[in-house]
């Protein structure tokens, strides 16, 4: 109940904080229940942020789209993030495809099944299925795993399918788990008695790039898959400010028209 | 009266309007109509703020009647087609997005304008003599508005239209005997299939839109009929001017047409806000699982249905299987909706109206209110939400033990309604209406 009146209040209140940072305006779905209750990083992305979600499109193309589709999504879409045609076509289009056909990929789904146990889904509306947060979270929650026949796992989604596409940024990293310490430098146990254990994360071989920047570099892509899971949000709000600014004008008038007609009701 | 016995129109201020009105009104009863039901309908003119949500509703169905018809223009009823045609609707047809929020919003619209309509007939009695078969086509609305809701639902074709969809035909394969015949027929398949969405798609866009618009037309008749009930549950026909007019009566048009234009700025307002800045409203109104698309080898962790039916799911989870059946539960969904039918009768009260009724009636409903909303945040959630109780009540989890005291409440409201309104202490109804 809570959460559903600071929905409303959220509805509510949003005109007003639109007209400074649309990006608040992203209502984070709660995790997946199947994932568990993994602490979820905030993601912190601006829908406004052209700079970001270029680079994002560009990260997309590089590290996602190889196994991945976002087949509800056309290249010249991209036209909205202040590229060009030919940049597009240059930058981001590995095939010959053309620029107004859909972000589809030539992975054959028989081939992901065999490879990664599942066919790798398609993107397009990931963000709005996921949420920022968790997307955030996942992209950087990949470790070793030896267990696992494709060496890694993750924090956030166990014992996911897809290897670390982006290892060659971010590294190699491992989990490595302690008993817990209390204050007074004793084991700390849990509610069941049992020795509290404390998870880390060690990068035991660098990536390409540092921790900060493979943030970055994941907050990009977030950035632009939220932007692709529905292209049309920030114009959305750009024009429900100005019907809304319609309605709020319509309202003393109806009133007025209301208070006219009723005078003589007693 | 043959045609050309009837008076000639005048008073428009046009000659040439007052003319054609004339062939018009000769042929067709539109002045008759006009003033039965607008200029010369008499409202009640003390209404309030409970009283806007019927045209409101009526506006909702127009909203959804009018972009039903452009998203039918752009949506493939197919299996293989259906969700991504949805996204092009979003995504490549141009102003496809407002049209479908507008769509999906007006579903959660709907059911809030019906629920305030049906509270505000709990609230003064509207239900009550003389207005019983109204408010029996009221039910009967509403029960089409739950389908309708219910076949939209499935045509999105996501994860939580499919599994939804499951759960609910899958209730109908509990009836004894003629059960799994029954939910295959439903399905046309052995699993929900493209030929599922196929029918639901006719149900959702004519038949059941038909049926709504004649039942609709006949709730308005029969409420012309018999008139306006108001917040003081008293009839304004039994005081009437020389010329037949009540005296506390309004005409419907221009009073509540003005009045009900500054109910429709107000409400879209509300709709617009939610339709432009929070179209998901936090997952109630647009379910985040629902933009993974349909896969019937995967059952989602939590199957919860859209907001609006919650109550009754709660209720459907709250009652134990019989004998490894879910069938109690069934019944118990299906008599917590069907018995609306019958409480006409089961309410004995004196007075109509809450501000004459005593204790018992006030208490009854706040606890039926509560139980109502409670029973419907727990059908949104897993009933593990509130942990479980010690052993002392076999781990038995929070939220089911609450979801079963509510349920109880709920249908105590019901079967103790003909001795609590009759012994409760009411207060004398006035003979005029008050503000």
């Amino acid at each position: 109940m809570k959460k559903l009146i600071g929905i409303m209040l959220l509805a509510i209140g949003s005109p007003a904080v639109l007209l400074g940072s649309p990006a608040v305006l992203f209502v984070s779905p709660a995790a997946m229940a199947s994932e568990g209750s993994v602490r979820l990083d905030a993601a912190p992305i601006d829908q406004t942020d052209v700079v970001s979600l270029q680079s994002g499109a560009r990260t997309f193309a590089n590290y996602c789209l190889n196994c991945h589709s976002a087949s509800l999504m056309r290249w010249n879409r991209l036209m909205e993030l202040g590229l060009s045609e030919s940049q597009i076509k240059d930058n981001l289009m590995f095939s010959g495809d053309k620029v107004g056909e859909l972000m589809s990929v030539a992975m054959a789904r028989k081939d992901a099944q065999q490879w990664f146990g599942a066919a790798a889904p398609d993107l397009s509306v990931i963000a709005r299925a996921r949420g920022a947060d968790w997307l955030y979270s996942y992209l950087r929650g990949f470790y070793r795993d030896p267990a696992r026949p494709t060496g890694w796992n993750n924090a956030v989604f166990e014992n996911v399918g897809m290897p670390n596409p982006m290892w060659q940024l971010q590294g190699e990293r491992v989990r490595v788990e302690q008993i817990a310490k209390g204050d007074d430098g004793t084991d700390k146990k849990d509610a069941h008695g049992a020795a509290a254990k404390s998870v880390k994360y060690e990068l035991v071989k660098p990536g390409g790039l540092t921790p900060v920047q493979y943030d970055e570099t994941v907050r990009d892509l977030v950035n632009f898959l939220v932007y692709m899971g529905e292209p049309a949000a920030t114009s959305r709000k750009q024009i429900g400010i100005i019907v809304l600014l319609f309605l709020l004008a319509l309202w003393p008038l109806a009133y007025l028209l209301k208070r006219e007609f009723w005078k003589d009701v007693h | 009266m043959a045609a050309t016995e009837k008076p000639p129109v005048t008073g428009s201020g046009s000659v040439a309007l007052d003319g054609l009105l004339t062939w018009v009104d000769q042929r067709f009863p539109l002045i008759s109509t006009w003033k039965a039901h607008l200029a010369e309908y008499y409202a009640p003119k003390n209404f309030n703020f409970w009283y806007y949500f019927g045209s409101l509703a009526m506006l909702v169905l127009a909203i959804q009647i009018v972009t039903g018809i452009f998203l039918t223009m752009h949506y493939k009823p197919d299996a293989n087609l259906a969700f991504a045609s949805v996204e092009y609707i979003m995504r490549e047809v141009p102003g496809g997005w407002i049209i479908r929020y507008m769509h999906s919003t007006g579903a959660s619209a709907f059911f809030i304008c019906v629920y305030l309509h049906m509270f505000r007939a709990l609230l003064y009695g509207s239900h009550r003599s003389p207005r019983e078969l109204m408010w029996i086509f009221g039910v009967l609305i509403y029960l089409c508005l739950m389908a309708e809701a219910f076949f939209g639902y499935l045509l999105p074709w996501g994860q939580m239209s499919y599994w939804g969809a499951q759960v609910i035909i899958n209730l109908f394969s509990a009836i004894p005997l003629i059960g799994p015949d029954l939910s295959l027929w439903i399905r046309g398949d052995y699993v929900i299939s493209d030929a599922t969405l196929n029918r639901f798609f006719a149900m959702h866009v004519i038949a059941i839109p038909l049926v709504l618009l004649g039942l609709v037309m006949a709730h308005l008749l029969a409420l012309h009929e018999v008139g306006s009930n108001n917040p003081d549950g008293i009839e304004i026909n039994k005081h009437k001017d020389a010329n037949g007019v009540p005296l506390d009566g309004i005409p419907f048009h221009p009073y509540y047409t003005v009045k009900d234009i500054l109910g429709v700025v107000v409400f879209m307002i509300v709709f617009v806000i939610i339709v432009f800045f929070a179209p998901e409203m936090g997952g109630y109104f647009l379910e985040y699982n629902n933009f993974v698309p349909a896969d019937p080898l995967q059952t989602p962790a939590h199957i919860a249905p859209v907001w609006y039916f919650t109550p009754y799911y709660s209720i459907l989870r709250a009652v134990p299987p019989l004998f490894n059946s879910q069938f109690p539960g069934v019944v118990a969904m299906g008599v917590s909706v069907m018995v609306l039918f019958v409480l006409p009768w089961l309410d004995r009260g004196a007075v109509k109206s809450i501000r004459y009724r005593g204790t018992h009636f006030k208490g009854a409903l706040a606890a039926f209110v509560i139980v109502f909303l409670v029973l419907g945040y727990l059908g949104t959630e897993p009933i593990t939400v509130w942990g479980q109780f010690g052993a002392w009540l076999d781990n038995a989890d929070r939220a089911t033990v609450a979801a079963r005291i509510c349920t109880l409440i709920y249908f105590l409201f019901f079967i103790l309604m003909p001795w609590y309104t009759k012994v409760d202490k009411t207060k004398p109804e006035p003979e005029r209406v008050t503000h």
